[in-house]
Parts: C-alpha cells; structure tokens; sequence
C-alpha cells in the first residue's frame, strides 16, 4: 500500500463560460493515491470532482500544476486510466461481448486475450447475455459492462464518474458489492466521484470531501471499517455523521430556548 | 397528344401507350445512370468532407482551425449558387474535364458541385450530435482518431447518415432533370423537349410518372435501411 499510484500537485483548472465569467472548478489540488487503493472524490455539485478526474483521464487539461503516474506526467486519454461515466457510455450497435472486448479490438490485442473477454462476463455476472444489446439489459447490468469495458485493459487506475448516480438504490448496493469484489479481483488502484455519503463509506479506503467555489479538497478520512462493511453498522454511521458534518449538511441541533 | 387539343382524360390514356414509353426509355436509363454516379460521388465526397470537417472542427478529435474555415467558407459559397447557375457555371469545367460541355458525363460535375456540399453538411450535422461521452470512452479505451471515426463515429451515425443520404440522391434526381435543359439527356431533357416545346403531354406526363416512382423507391429503400438499423438497436 505505501508505492505511489498518482500524484498530484497545484492543480488549477479555470473554465470561461459564454460571457467570459471565470468559474474556478479546481484550485491548488495536492494528493497522491497508493497501489490498489479505494479512494472517493464526494462533495456538492460544481465542487470540481469530476473536472478532477477528466483531469487523471487525460480528457481535460489543467492550467497549472502537475499530474503524475508513477512519475510520468499525464497526457491524453490513455487505455492505463480507465474511465466510466453516469451512464450511456456504452455503444449501442454492439453487443455485451463486443462492447467488453472493445478495448481489446482496438488494439489488435483480442485474439490473443478472448478468453479476458469471457472471463469478464463472469465476473460481472453476465453469463448468457453476451449477445444481448445495450438497450436490452437493465441500467444495472449495463454499469456492470461499462466497468469491465474499463477493467478488460488492466488499467492502473479506474476512474469511476458517478457510476452508480442514475440507478435505483437496490440496483446500487448490487453494483457497489460487484465493485468491491472487481476491485479485489483486479487489485487495481480505483478512484469514484459520488455524491452519495453511504456509497464513499461502504467502498472506499480513504475519502476525499471537497467544496465548491473554488474547488479544493477540504478534508480527506481514512475507513478502517473491515470489510465487508455493513450498511448499517454502528461505525458506518458514526462515519456518516463526520462526513455530513464535513459537509455542512447535517442539521445542527436545535439550541434549547432557555437563558439562565 | 396535347392538352390544347385533347382532353385530359385521353392524354392521361395515351400516356401509357407504348410509343410514349418508347421515346423516353432511354431518358430514363440516362436519368438512372446520372443518378447512381452523381449519388456515388456525392456520397463518398460528402461523406469524406463532412467528417474532415467535424474532425478539424475546434472541439473535435483534431482540431485545425485554418482547414475548418477554409472549408467551411468554401461550401457555404458553393451552396449559395443555384442549382441552375452551378449548371452554367460548370460548363468550362466540365469541357476541360470531358472535352464537350454537354451530354450526361459533364453535367454529373455541375451535380456533385451541387449535392457534395450539402451531403457534407448533412453529414456534419450527424455527427456533431454524438454525445461527447461516447468519444471520450472510446479515447479512453485506446483507440485512435482513424478508429474512433471508423468504429464510433460512422457506426453510431449510421441510421442518419442513410437519411441524409435518401435526401441527397432525391435532391441529385431533381437536379439531373434540371440539367436535362442544358444537354444532360434523362427524363429532364424530354420534359422539355416534348412537354415544353412541342405541347406532347402525354410523354411529358409519362415523365412526371417515372420521376414520381423513382422518389417514392428511393425514399423508401433509404426509411426502410434506416430503420431496421434503429430497431436493431432499439432507438425507437
């Protein structure tokens, strides 16, 4: 756990909007992720989570600092950083198989790794569905494909944006069991951008809890829960309460009324 | 047979008589011939612009912004031009292409002239709406700009590249009619000739027949591939 994955340092990333407003998305960002790690980005909407990890893909680019992967500086989008997004990633002409060994095809790898491919639809709990398209597997099945689509390419680090942000709870906890059981499988280095407090604790080692305007990492927490965790366990919630409170959404007790 | 002399019922008979179908036969080789090579080149010259042009466009895989004007400035002027100005217009180029500037091969350049440009805007538009995601996946998967245009780009447009397509192959139909006019041959030329000049209604309506067909077939062949596509992947 102690060699370095990623390494960030002073990331800054200004966006313009139309009227040439400056909306600062990431300021002077500073941390570095270890080997087979779970870490989770969570903060409010427009906090910057997901500018960072287009940043760690490589789709987007910063104005200022530095981002390294075992040292090399990150450029472009590379099949080492998987990337996973809410939803509608996957290419609808083609099928679970196809879709899985797609990162295979591309390059000119899939003859001599096919049995990756199935051996994905295993883990991912998607025998007999090969064949089936996109549009006939539920919201879940076709997250479960989006990350081994990812995972196919023994990426160092799977960046995972919300993954889990449009399905139902049910479907969620399914998808977030599959996630841990993938992340000890592969042992690879996974970093999830959420919003939902419960998914951080039940999956991550450490969490990140960000703030919008300008975007900065305020605090980050170490999970010692040993896994597996349960979703309602006394040390989940008292977890749950710290990050609420980290957050700012935790409503504060009511103040008695009396004076002395 | 004139509508001047005879009632319109009896042309409308003797529309279908054999003689009317014999004189224009050949036209509608000519206009079929014109049709399948212009449409050919429309749609491989189109088709090639149209992605150059979504690729170089500043957000696309690879952006050149001097390219993108260039081109775009180019096609706007020539979608500007009339389809009858472009015909005109074409007739040195197509003499220094061909040697004559009349006849069916010179006027196909006045026609891809006319229906390149608008297929590539087609095509452009199609693409511009893949969401941004799917690219991004596949960038992040590996794949290379060639691959991303061949195994992302063109198969996910496909269904409205066919539509776009259909449109262009009518708008080249009604343009090889209007180049009937200048020397072209087809179904255009005999409208003129006959219909116009010499009040034979009865081969002018047997024209009006085959160009009413031939749109009805294309439209349908074009809705019919382009929906078996969405329904395979359950667009609709």
């Amino acid at each position: 756990m102690s060699d370095v994955v990623l390494e960030v340092s002073g990331v800054s990333r200004t966006y313009y909007d139309d009227k040439k407003n400056a909306v600062e998305a990431l300021r002077d960002i500073g941390l570095t992720v270890s080997r087979g790690e779970f870490v989770t980005f969570i903060g409010s909407s427009g906090c910057g989570k997901t500018t960072l990890l287009r940043l760690i893909a490589g789709l987007d680019e910063p104005q200022s600092g530095k981002l390294l992967l075992y040292g090399m500086e990150i450029s472009g989008a590379n099949p080492n950083r998987g990337y996973v997004v809410q939803q509608g990633g996957l290419f609808p002409w083609l099928s679970v198989w196809d879709n899985i060994a797609y990162g295979l095809k591309v390059r000119g790898q899939y003859r001599k790794h096919k049995a990756d491919v199935a051996k994905y639809v295993r883990l991912i709990g998607l025998e007999g569905f090969e064949k089936s398209f996109p549009h006939q597997i539920s919201g879940g099945m076709a997250q479960r494909v989006a990350i081994a689509r990812a995972l196919i390419n023994e990426p160092e680090l799977l960046l995972l944006d919300e993954p889990m942000g449009a399905l139902d709870s049910f479907t969620r906890a399914d998808i977030q069991d599959k996630l841990l059981e993938l992340h000890r499988e592969s042992g690879a280095t996974m970093l999830l951008v959420t919003h939902d407090v419960d998914e951080a604790i039940f999956l991550s080692d450490r969490i990140f809890i960000m703030t919008p305007r300008p975007g900065k990492i305020k605090h980050i927490l170490r999970v010692s829960i040993p896994h597996p965790r349960h979703r309602g366990g006394v040390d989940f919630f008292s977890l749950r309460r710290d990050i609420l409170e980290q957050l700012e959404l935790a409503s504060a007790m009511p103040q008695p009324e009396y004076k002395i | 047979m004139s509508l001047l002399d005879t009632p319109l019922w009896e042309v409308v008979k003797g529309s279908f008589a054999a003689e009317v179908w014999d004189k224009i036969a050949p036209a509608v080789f000519e206009t079929l011939y014109m049709t399948a090579i212009a449409s050919l080149i429309t749609l491989v010259f189109g088709l090639a612009l149209g992605i150059l042009l979504t690729v170089t466009n500043p957000d696309g895989l690879l952006p050149l912004k001097m390219f993108y004007n260039l081109s775009g400035w180019l096609i706007n002027i020539l979608r500007s031009l009339p389809q009858m100005v472009m015909i005109i217009l074409m007739i040195p180029v197509a003499r220094v292409l061909f040697g004559k500037s009349y006849g069916t091969n010179p006027c196909m350049v006045a026609i891809a002239a006319c229906c390149i440009p608008m297929y590539a805007r087609i095509v452009e538009s199609s693409i511009l709406e893949i969401s941004k995601g799917k690219i991004e996946a596949a960038k992040s998967m590996g794949s290379t700009n060639t691959q991303i245009i061949v195994r992302v780009l063109l198969p996910e447009t496909l269904p409205s590249l066919i539509r776009g397509f259909t449109v262009a192959i009518i708008a080249v139909l009604s343009m090889t009619a209007l180049a009937g006019m200048f020397g072209a041959g087809g179904v255009g030329d005999i409208a003129v000739r006959f219909g116009y000049q010499r009040f034979q209604h009865d081969v002018l309506f047997a024209a009006v027949y085959v160009l009413i067909a031939l749109v009805q077939i294309i439209q349908f062949c074009g809705n019919f591939a382009s929906k078996r596509i969405i329904k395979k992947r359950n667009l609709i």
